[in-house]
């Protein structure tokens, strides 16, 4: 009963997302107050049938209810509560059901917090929102269910596939979605705009911080998402350059050029073509994620069970939304031209350039992933493009982002002094040369040129970032008054780029001076890295709740101090026939211990992967700081004013770019 | 152990019978040799596997590939001979970092040329503004209109 | 125009795309195709009613016809697959089936063809997978085609069907004979 009840709501809301699209879409052509009013009730309704959906599905999980065929697939008696919950998103349906519970969320919340949008502007967003939940629901209904029945009913689940079954894969993919979902926001207010003609610094305003707001979602679930691969797929890689890490890497890339640039198109009217352009082409790349995830057109580690059919629906999807955004643009966007003057020396013309930057190294990863579908399409083989082409491009693209951070905090508006912007910046740059030729030496005894590099752009980045707090402190007469006089937009981006500085430090010093080592060891034979001894004691048998494994003992030492005690386990689950490598972390600020268990041998020995990773924990640091920066920049109070301020702006905005 | 182990192999495959691995000698590298080989095998993709190199996967496959591959390094074959027996057997497919030829130019220099293109079009874009913005300029604008009427008055 | 340009990429990537849905890009292609096959020299399985078969054979055993050299293991899902098909054209004659056995303990693949029937002519033992890294093998079962000069012609990866035989095989047999 329950498994029909939320089929049923699915359909229900797939009506009512109709609705969404028509009833406003009417309304705008004749002026229709009411039809544009009715946007917001459907959409509130939409999410409420989505939400029942989705509890539906959760509940038959909880009551591990087999005769739903997806349930059947991905859950078993013994799966522990927890992971219940979330194997409602381990597999394709429910991961979908998810997607669309994040789209109807995002709406809903549209709907509700857009009393200082004109009902014009807000019902259309919603009307588009509604093309894409219609899309979404056509395909969850058309070809992946997740509420089909399996009859007979099998006695037994056929269990979550374990390599999911990991705190961290509980709470990456909701905040990735968050974030990829969340940019059809912005693409709905871009979309909005092409079709209203009506794009000024108000509108920038609006979308700053719903964008914003799924960028640090986004942020969160890749942060998430190498956290969880680092710790379950036990390589003691962070990164991989997988297609599917890759395709919610594109996104971010874009959805970060895309909130500089509507930082200037809000400040200065400029670049609104350019930004509304990013906006489509971030929940763009989003859609394609889905699709390259979902069709098997590529070799992935984390892919989805591919079917051509449900890939060829996300295709034409994509080329529809995707499509009739893009023959939008082409008509409207040349009448959005913004006439102003730009020069490249000021913060508007450094965002531009940052923004290169960044959409080059998107375009690098996309030419990267799809470059060997592309060669096999056209009849020329099989390439690969891996890990070593990525970091070959990426990296040398990131350098001149990064000195660029720091320009950006500091140059005016309009146009920058040279000799102003000199006196700023010296000290930070100073400081920045000394820390990378210093610490390097003073940590690790020598110099690479990546750890000389990556500390040099880190610090100057945090160094750099900080000097707008620092001298609005100083402005003050007190320090007290003057932190309390930082608005909450300069904390958030100064703590964003304090995060990429964390960030950049972490990959540098990880690169550089990290020790890996497979060894097979005896029983209480030692092996030696870097300056830690490493004893495997041995292994032993150990239960789990659903799993049977063998779990080793490894003893590190530092000198003569004991430093801690490793236990590695090597999982076998049975209901899915299937083992896996659940590695063994020592972590501080300063540097990582890692152990996980290779194959076993008949004498008792073992093949024993150790690592050493000095401040790996920074890239993940890193991450959370922009994720934090994130949620301050998008809870400023300029974005909370009165309507009477958006007024005044938006006239600011037309005289500026008259 | 020997038991649980066994019961892996069968439970992965779905067969009562078990790949045989054989346990072959232990190859001594030096230690330029150990960089080199280090260096080497995150380059070389595990063909079994979805998207792992020969360093980091632990398929049956790859590691014979791998004790292939440390076998050629001992032999003092250099990396180049080493990625040519790889291709020669498996293709381009098991090169992570693809060789620059004719079909892989476009994903080398694609993103420099992108970059270069897209400074280009900045500029460009700076330029025309101030072109444009000096165009509609209230006092170049007054002056057309003056002339205009100037002519009109004639 | 030049705000069209996104459209036209756009274009582009789903004409690739739609290309790409009907590919599967885990079977590759072999290098080896057209080439001469990688010369081995394997020992031979002994069987219990062979009349003492030589202990080792290699490519020179092979030329002047066209044969197929057929990767298997009793440990292989997809070789149980095929193996009634193997069975069949052994029967039928006209191409000899070359199997190795791949990674696999003598005693198991006994068993295993004591129960379902042995379609090779003869078979070689690939205890340590070496001669599987020589032919390109990368996931048994694989079947390659070699002509009577003794070049690969084509290389069949995963169970082989009556379909796939008379599509990519059958000519080639014919050709080359």
């Amino acid at each position: 009963m329950i498994p029909e009840l939320g089929h049923f709501a699915l359909i229900l809301a797939l009506g009512i997302a109709f609705l969404q699209t028509v009833a406003p879409l009417v309304g705008y052509r004749r002026r229709d107050a009411k039809l544009l009013a009715f946007a917001g009730s459907a959409a509130q309704a939409q999410f409420f049938c989505i939400a029942f959906a989705y509890a539906c599905l959760t509940i038959s999980f909880v009551n591990t209810d087999f005769s739903v065929a997806y349930v059947a697939q991905n859950a078993h008696t013994d799966l522990p509560n927890v992971y219940r919950f979330s194997a409602v998103w381990g597999a394709h349906e429910g991961s979908l059901l998810l997607w669309m519970l994040m789209l109807s969320g995002w709406t809903f919340a549209v709907s509700v917090f857009n009393r200082r949008i004109p009902a014009e502007l807000s019902a259309l967003v919603i009307a588009v929102l509604g093309v894409i939940s219609v899309g979404l629901l056509l395909f969850m209904l058309l070809t992946s269910n997740p509420f089909d029945r399996l009859f007979p009913v099998p006695l037994q689940g056929r269990d979550l596939n374990p390599l999911l079954q990991d705190f961290g894969l509980t709470i990456h993919p909701p905040m990735l979605y968050m974030g990829y979902v969340g940019f059809s926001v912005a693409f709905a207010f871009a979309v909005a705009a092409l079709i209203t003609g009506k794009l000024d610094a108000a509108w920038a305003r609006w979308t700053r911080p719903w964008t914003t707001t799924a960028w640090m979602f986004l942020t969160l679930g890749i942060t998430l998402g190498s956290w969880w691969a680092y710790n379950e797929l036990g390589w003691g890689g962070w990164w991989f350059w997988d297609p599917v890490e890759n395709a919610s890497f594109m996104p971010w890339l874009t959805g970060t050029a895309l909130i500089h640039s509507l930082a200037v198109t809000e400040k200065r009217g400029l670049l609104k073509s350019w930004t509304v352009l990013l906006a489509i082409l971030t929940f763009s790349l989003s859609l394609l994620g889905t699709f390259l995830v979902r069709s098997g057109v590529i070799v992935s580690v984390h892919s989805f069970a591919s079917d051509p059919a449900r890939g060829l629906f996300i295709l034409i999807f994509m080329a529809v939304i995707t499509g009739a955004a893009l023959t939008l643009y082409a008509f409207r966007a040349p009448k959005l031209a913004s006439v102003g003057e730009l020069h490249l020396f000021s913060r508007e013309g450094l965002l531009l350039l940052n923004n290169v930057f960044l959409v080059v190294a998107c375009a690098a990863i996309l030419i990267g992933t799809l470059y060997p579908l592309v060669i096999d399409a056209l009849n020329l083989g099989k390439i690969s493009v891996g890990p070593p082409y990525f970091n070959a491009i990426f990296l040398p693209l990131m350098v001149p982002l990064f000195v660029l951070v720091g320009f950006g905090a500091v140059v005016p508006w309009k146009k920058g002094k040279a000799g102003e912007t000199w006196q700023r910046l010296k000290l930070p740059a100073l400081f920045a040369v000394a820390f990378a030729i210093v610490v390097p030496l003073a940590l690790h005894g020598r110099a690479t040129l990546l750890a000389v590099t990556g500390g040099l752009l880190g610090a100057w980045t945090i160094v750099a970032a900080s000097q707008d707090v620092w001298r609005r402190i100083r402005a003050k007469p007190s320090f007290i008054a003057g932190l309390a006089s930082v608005p909450r937009a300069t904390w958030g981006m100064t703590l964003a780029h304090a995060g990429l500085g964390v960030w950049a430090l972490g990959v540098a010093f990880v690169i550089s001076y990290g020790y890996e080592k497979d060894v097979r060891l005896a029983p209480n034979a030692t092996t030696e890295i870097g300056d830690f001894t490493f004893g495997f004691v041995g292994a032993q048998e150990a239960k789990g709740p659903n799993f049977i494994a063998q779990q080793g003992e490894v003893t590190i030492e530092r000198g003569d101090h004991s430093v801690t005690t490793l236990y590695p386990q090597k999982r076998f689950y049975p209901s899915q026939r299937n083992v896996m490598t659940e590695s063994a972390v020592d972590a501080t600020l300063m540097r990582d211990l890692y152990v996980s268990l290779g194959e076993g041998f008949d004498d008792g020995s073992w093949s024993l992967r150790i690592y050493v990773k000095p401040m790996i924990r920074l890239i993940w640091l890193g991450g959370v700081l922009m994720f934090l920066g994130g949620c301050l920049a998008a809870s400023d109070k300029r974005y909370r004013l009165a309507r009477a301020a958006d007024r005044k702006l938006a006239l600011d905005g037309g005289t500026q770019a008259a | 152990m020997k038991r649980l182990v066994a019961a892996l192999f069968a439970g992965l495959l779905l067969a009562a019978h078990a790949q045989v691995t054989v346990e072959k000698p232990e190859i001594p590298l030096s230690v330029e040799q150990e960089a080199r080989l280090a260096e080497l095998l995150p380059d070389l993709r595990c063909l079994v596997c979805q998207n792992e190199s020969l360093a980091e996967s632990r398929a049956p496959l790859a590691l014979d590939l791998k004790y292939e591959v440390r076998e050629l390094v001992a032999s003092g074959k250099s990396p180049t001979e080493i990625k040519r027996y790889l291709t020669d057997r498996y293709g381009d497919f098991v090169l992570f970092r693809p060789p620059f030829d004719a079909r892989t130019w476009l994903l080398w220099l694609g993103p420099f040329a992108l970059v270069l293109v897209a400074l280009l079009v900045l500029l460009r874009q700076i330029r025309g503004g101030k072109r444009e913005l000096a165009a509609t300029n209230p006092k170049a604008v007054d002056k057309a209109a003056l002339k205009k009427l100037l002519e009109e008055a004639k | 125009m030049r705000y069209a340009i996104p459209l036209l990429i756009l274009g582009v990537l789903l004409a690739f795309f739609a290309v790409g849905l009907q590919r599967d890009p885990r079977v590759l292609p072999s290098p080896l195709i057209g080439k001469a096959v990688p010369a081995f020299e394997l020992p031979v399985l002994a069987l219990p009613k062979a009349e003492s078969p030589p202990l080792s054979m290699g490519n020179a055993a092979f030329a002047g016809k066209p044969y197929l050299v057929n990767f298997f293991a009793s440990w292989c899902a997809g070789c149980q697959v095929e193996h009634p098909y193997l069975m069949q054209l052994a029967k039928q004659g006209g191409v000899t089936i070359v199997g190795v056995d791949y990674k696999d303990a003598d005693a198991d693949v006994r068993q295993w063809l004591a129960a379902r029937g042995n379609p090779y002519a003869p078979i070689l033992v690939d205890l340590d997978g070496r001669a599987g890294i020589d032919f390109g093998v990368y996931g048994v079962p694989e079947t390659f085609v070699v002509s009577a000069d003794g070049r690969i012609l084509h290389k069949h990866v995963g169970a082989l069907t009556p379909e796939a035989f008379a599509r990519d095989v059958k000519p080639l047999l014919g050709a080359g004979s």
